[in-house]
Parts: C-alpha cells; sequence; structure tokens
C-alpha cells in the first residue's frame, strides 16, 4: 500500500479499446470531479495504450486536470500484466488518494490485480461514491474525508457501506451508466503528462491470438420504452413475445440477469446490478420477480408495469401498474390490445 | 502429459432464491434460513478441471476456505471426481476481505506445492466481486485469464482458451502455470457419480469428526476425546475418506496478513433492504383488463 496522502489526486483508469474510450471512463471523470472539488485536489486521468494521446481532450473535457499517458505499440492491445504494472507504477510515483475504474470485465480483471499488488483496498461493483468524515468505532479515530463505497451486496438484499481507513490507495469499480454522463466542458484546460514506465518482456508471457468484438447492437440507454424478460420467461422460444411486445409498442428488449444466465438472451441486454442503467419513460418488467440488482438497474424508470404470476414478487413493490397472471397469455393480449387502439 | 489442477471451491447462501420463509418480519433476509450451496461457477470451474483430467490425465485438488460447514462442498467435489479436498478452516481468517482470503489462498497452494492450472468460478453469488481470482493469481505471480467460456486445448506448457471480453471473445495462450476464473457458460457441469456417492458420503473432515464423538459422548471433555478422534482420522485417512482441514499454522500465514487485519476494506455500515409494499395499481389477467391497462398507459401519454 501506498502512504496515506490527503493531498493526494482523485484518479480515473480511462478505458479505452482500439481508441475508443469507454463511456464508464468520461461518467467517472465527472464522478471523480465531484469528489475532488469536495477534496480540493486535482483529478487525474490514467490513459494506457499506443497513440492514444488524442483521446486526451475528451477526459479534459469531462473534468480531468492531468492526463498520464502511457504509449507503447506493445500496449495497443489490453493484456493484464503490462496494463496492471503501468498503472502500479504510476500510483506508487504519485500517491493518488482515490482511484476509480469501471466495473466492466476489463476493469473488472485488471483493478483487482492492481489491488493485490499494492496490497490496498478494493470495492467491486460500487453504486454510490460519497466524501464524508469517518469515526472508527474499534479505536475512536477520526478519519477526515473518507471515501464511502456504497454496493449491494450479499445478492443485492443488503447495502453495505465500505471504507478504507489506511490500505491505500481507495479504490473502487463503479458500474456503467451509475454515475451520469455530464455534458463535456470544451473550454476546460488540463495537462497532458507523458509518462515512462518499465514493460520487461515477461509482461507480455500471455500472447492475444484472436479477437472478436461485436459492435453493441442494443441501445438500452436510450431506449424511451424497454420490454424487459425475466427467468419467469421460461425459454428462448418464449422470449419471442418479449421481442413481439417490443416491436409493437417501439421499444427496445431488455432481461433479467436470471434470463441471460439461463441463456434465454445474450448478456447485451442485461439489465440491473451488473449490466446496464435504464431510465427509461416506461418500463414492462416480464416474469422478473425484482431482485434488488435488477430493481437497481431500473427502479428510475417514469412508470413501471409488471407482470408476475407471482403476487408476492417484489418487482410489485416498484411497479406503478401491475397485472398477476401468465405472461404468456397476458402479452398476447396486450399485443393484440394496442394493435387496435391504432 | 497429465497436469495438476487446484480448483477453488465457496460454500454460500443461496442469495438467488430467497423465499418468503427467508424474510424476517420487518422485510429483510434472514441469512440463517437460507440453504448454504456450492457457489454455482466453481461448479464449472470443477467442471474444467474433469474435462482437463479426462483429456490430458493429472490430478484435482479442490480446497476451500470456510466454516467447517464448508466440508459439504468439498464432500460434492469428491462425487464429482476430486482426487484430493483441503479445508482451509481457522477462525483467525473470519472477516477475510477478498485481499487477505486471497493471500490466505495462495499460502495453501503454495503448500500443496505443485500446480499447474489454478481454477476458480468468474465470481461467488453473495459478493459478486470476481476478484479473489486476479488476487490469488497475482499473489502466486501467475499470469491469469479471467471469464473463460472455452478451453482450446494444452500443448507444449502452453494452455489456449477462449475469453468472453463482455462484447466478443478473445483468444489467448498462456504459459503454464496460470490460473483461470470460468463463467457459467462455459461448460455443463457433469452430475455426481452414483458410485463415488457411496463411497465418500462417509468422507468427514476432523471437525466433524469431533462434532460426532462430542454428540456420543456428551460428558467427556475434548482433551478426553483425543485418542478416540486420532483414531478415527486414522481410521478415515487410510480408507481415503479424511476431508484434511488446514489452518493458518499450516499453511505457514502471516497472521497480519489475515482476517480483519489483513484488510484494508472495512464494512463500515449495512442497511437491509426492505421491501416495503406499495400501492400499485392492479389490473385482472383478462382481456378486458389489459386493455384497460393499455387505455390508462395511452391516457398517460406513454404509449401510442
Amino acid at each position: 500500500m501506498i502512504p496515506v496522502n490527503r493531498q493526494g489526486e482523485v484518479w480515473v483508469f480511462a478505458e479505452q479499446e482500439d481508441g475508443q474510450l469507454q463511456e464508464v471512463a468520461l461518467e467517472l471523470c465527472g464522478k471523480a470531479r465531484q469528489l475532488a472539488d469536495q477534496l480540493a485536489v486535482p483529478v487525474g486521468a490514467v490513459l494506457v495504450g499506443d497513440q492514444v494521446a488524442g483521446l486526451a481532450d475528451r477526459l479534459i473535457a469531462h473534468g480531468a486536470d492531468h492526463v498520464y499517458l502511457v504509449e507503447d505499440p506493445r500496449l495497443a492491445q489490453y493484456q493484464t500484466l503490462p496494463y496492471a504494472r503501468a498503472v502500479c507504477q504510476l500510483i506508487e510515483k504519485y500517491h493518488p488518494q482515490i482511484v476509480l475504474y469501471g466495473a466492466t470485465p476489463l476493469g473488472r480483471d485488471l483493478a483487482p490485480r492492481i489491488a493485490s499488488y499494492l496490497r490496498a483496498g478494493m470495492t467491486a461493483d460500487c453504486t454510490d461514491l460519497r466524501i464524508e468524515d469517518v469515526l472508527e468505532a474499534r479505536t475512536q479515530q477520526l478519519h477526515p474525508k473518507l471515501l464511502l463505497q456504497v454496493r449491494p451486496a450479499f445478492g443485492g438484499n443488503i447495502i453495505a457501506t465500505i471504507v478504507n481507513y489506511d490500505g491505500w490507495p481507495q479504490m473502487a469499480t463503479v458500474r456503467e451508466g451509475v454515475m451520469p454522463l455530464l455534458p463535456p466542458d470544451t473550454n476546460r484546460r488540463g495537462q497532458i503528462l507523458r509518462q515512462q514506465v518499465e514493460l520487461d518482456e515477461t509482461l507480455f508471457v500471455v500472447r492475444l491470438l484472436e479477437r472478436h468484438s461485436e459492435p453493441r447492437k442494443v441501445n438500452l440507454k436510450g431506449a424511451r420504452i424497454i420490454v424487459a424478460g425475466g427467468a419467469g420467461v421460461g425459454s428462448k422460444e418464449n422470449f419471442r413475445l418479449i421481442y413481439e411486445l417490443a416491436g409493437v409498442v417501439g421499444g427496445a428488449v431488455g432481461a433479467s440477469r436470471a434470463a441471460v444466465d439461463s441463456g434465454f438472451i445474450g448478456k447485451e441486454h442485461q439489465i440491473g446490478q451488473t449490466g446496464t442503467t435504464v431510465r427509461p419513460a416506461l418500463y414492462i418488467a416480464c416474469g422478473i420477480s425484482g431482485a434488488v440488482q435488477h430493481r437497481a438497474g431500473m427502479e428510475e424508470s417514469a412508470k413501471i408495469v409488471a407482470i408476475n404470476i407471482d403476487p408476492e414478487a417484489p418487482i410489485f413493490s416498484i411497479a406503478h401498474y401491475g397485472i398477476v397472471g401468465d405472461l404468456k397469455q397476458v402479452i398476447p393480449m396486450m399485443i393484440k390490445a394496442i394493435r387496435q387502439r391504432r | 502429459m497429465p497436469y495438476e489442477c487446484v480448483v477453488c471451491v465457496k460454500q454460500v447462501p443461496d442469495t438467488a432464491n430467497i423465499t418468503a420463509e427467508a424474510m424476517k418480519e420487518d422485510g429483510t433476509v434472514n441469512r440463517a434460513a437460507l440453504p448454504a450451496i456450492f457457489n454455482p461457477e466453481d461448479l464449472n470451474a470443477l467442471e474444467m478441471a474433469l474435462e482437463i483430467r479426462d483429456r490430458y490425465g493429472g490430478r484435482i485438488t479442490a480446497i476451500s476456505m470456510g466454516p467447517p460447514k464448508a466440508a459439504e462442498v468439498l464432500r460434492e467435489c469428491l462425487y464429482r471426481g476430486a482426487d484430493r479436498v483441503i479445508l482451509l478452516t481457522d477462525r483467525r481468517a473470519a472477516a477475510s476481505d477478498t485481499l487477505a482470503t486471497s493471500y490466505i489462498l495462495s499460502q495453501a497452494i503454495r503448500t500443496i506445492g505443485r500446480y499447474d492450472i489454478v481454477l476458480c468460478g468468474r465470481q461467488a453469488i453473495d459478493g459478486d466481486t470476481a476478484q479473489v481470482g486476479p488476487q490469488l493469481a497475482e499473489k502466486l505471480g501467475l499470469p491469469q485469464i479471467t471469464y473463460l467460456e472455452a478451453l482450446l486445448g494444452i500443448e507444449n506448457g502452453r494452455i489456449r482458451v477462449r475469453r468472453n471480453t463482455g462484447h466478443g471473445w478473445e483468444v489467448l495462450e498462456s504459459p503454464l502455470p496460470v490460473l483461470v476464473t470460468v463463467m457459467g457458460t462455459a461448460n455443463q457441469p457433469r452430475p455426481r457419480s452414483a458410485k463415488r456417492l457411496m463411497r465418500f458420503k462417509r468422507a468427514k473432515s476432523r471437525s466433524e469428526l469431533l462434532a460426532e464423538l462430542k454428540a456420543q459422548n456428551p460428558q467427556a471433555s475434548e482433551a478426553e476425546l483425543q485418542p478416540a478422534l486420532q483414531a478415527r482420522m486414522q481410521q478415515l485417512e487410510d480408507q481415503g475418506l479424511l476431508i484434511e482441514e488446514w489452518d493458518l499454522e499450516r499453511i505457514g500465514a502471516d497472521l497480519s496478513r489475515c482476517g480483519a487485519t489483513g484488510s484494508p476494506t472495512k464494512v463500515w455500515r449495512v442497511q437491509s433492504i426492505v421491501l416495503s409494499r406499495k400501492v400499485y395499481k392492479q389490473y385482472p389477467p383478462t382481456e378486458e383488463g389489459v386493455r384497460e391497462l393499455v387505455h390508462e398507459l395511452i391516457m398517460d401519454r406513454i404509449l401510442g
């Protein structure tokens, strides 16, 4: 771990792939800006890759004061070991007090490796981050302006607030879409600080042989209406009903983790704690029981319709309209009713 | 060429299936009422180890860190084909965060000695952190491949796998030894073997044997039971039915890196999610009811 350094910056790992910044990196810049203002320290963004200097302006426009740039042709594609080494070297050099990562598959691969090397604390999948003075119960010591790391745990049945008194830096991953993407301010000024890191050949033992990226087909975040299916849909075939209803109302198709894990539909449709967070005008939840992880990703929806066979399903506790019944009968009725209105 | 596989498994509360019985009056979850299960993706990790052994030969050691009750998941590993099982149990390991847990597991794996492939489930359903795998890899100084979807082959001391990147996949090749974390979609875990079930249902750990002896001799002190306990343990060991129990001394752990002391993250506050019954507008599941709902949505200018 690094020394507790209350003048340390608030850092964001600026995840990029093929020269494209992940949106979550920009969301985190905005959050880091807010935390850093409370701490009266600068925001740093760590940008690692090959020929990625051009991305620095966007990071600055979204809140970064310093962009720590590590460029190396060998870093063109993400690899755990050299990326982790590069970030660790910068953390050991500059002693930031907070480091945030997107809770993407890449972030969740990288961040714990860094935390283990530094023997620092690491909290996964935070849904909220705040700065507060914390009184440590055991020692009665007051820790000023600590990072409160809030996350659901225990299958989403509890909300835990995690703190890190002295195993610094305070590090966390944050899910995509949880922090709002603030509008960029192109008048902001920042500095690009080019960094030299030592990466010996032993860090490149894992070879990338082939890579295939599917463009994100589903635009859940931008959808005004979302029709989502859960475990209660029962099968991949039945998911056609969800697609059909979405087609009729002009909405996007979402799913709960249970439906994704059961193989009914692809992960890109997943809404909830480990999927996308959405705020549509209308959310129709079909056969979704409404575990907290799922609700965390959709409860801000303006209107929620729940269709579930179980009257006790927790989804009804946040629904505005509900139908207790079998979705295999109710959805065709809905499709028919909507068509008749047109 | 045969490979030594070490599989890390965890017993977890079944957080995915919270029934009405597991809810308390105040609407919070009664954790004690939740059944303890084999962490689902750890079964996929075990299955991958079994596939490796089927194809190349070798041995599978399963280890679990937890209370004595976690011997249950190790018995399950034996039913499904593990060659050796080790329970890491020590009160001083309680309250370990992911950093301390990965340190303790790394010490145990070093104590096992030889390992070519360390396998973990992608994440456990109680914490959902997915951190212990990468942290364990770092502690052991191994390359890591997370989100493994398929094993493509092992040749000349190198393993080739396909991993999920969240929006596609990549094929990676790593030298051995390596640590991998396995996704639930990687395979379909085979069922228990009936023959192995018959054989290993009698497998017991030291703690379980001691509890049995205590139940049979409620008046006896622990010291008085020692000779009988040692005899029973020897007997099971001779039959290959002893679930090994290791404590922190056995694995040479630095106590300052274990338990709460070795955990930089502290749970400062815990709030239970209380499900309050909110009134929502209910429609019957009939043609008429559905039509009314659609009408309401159109009137609200949400639909249409």
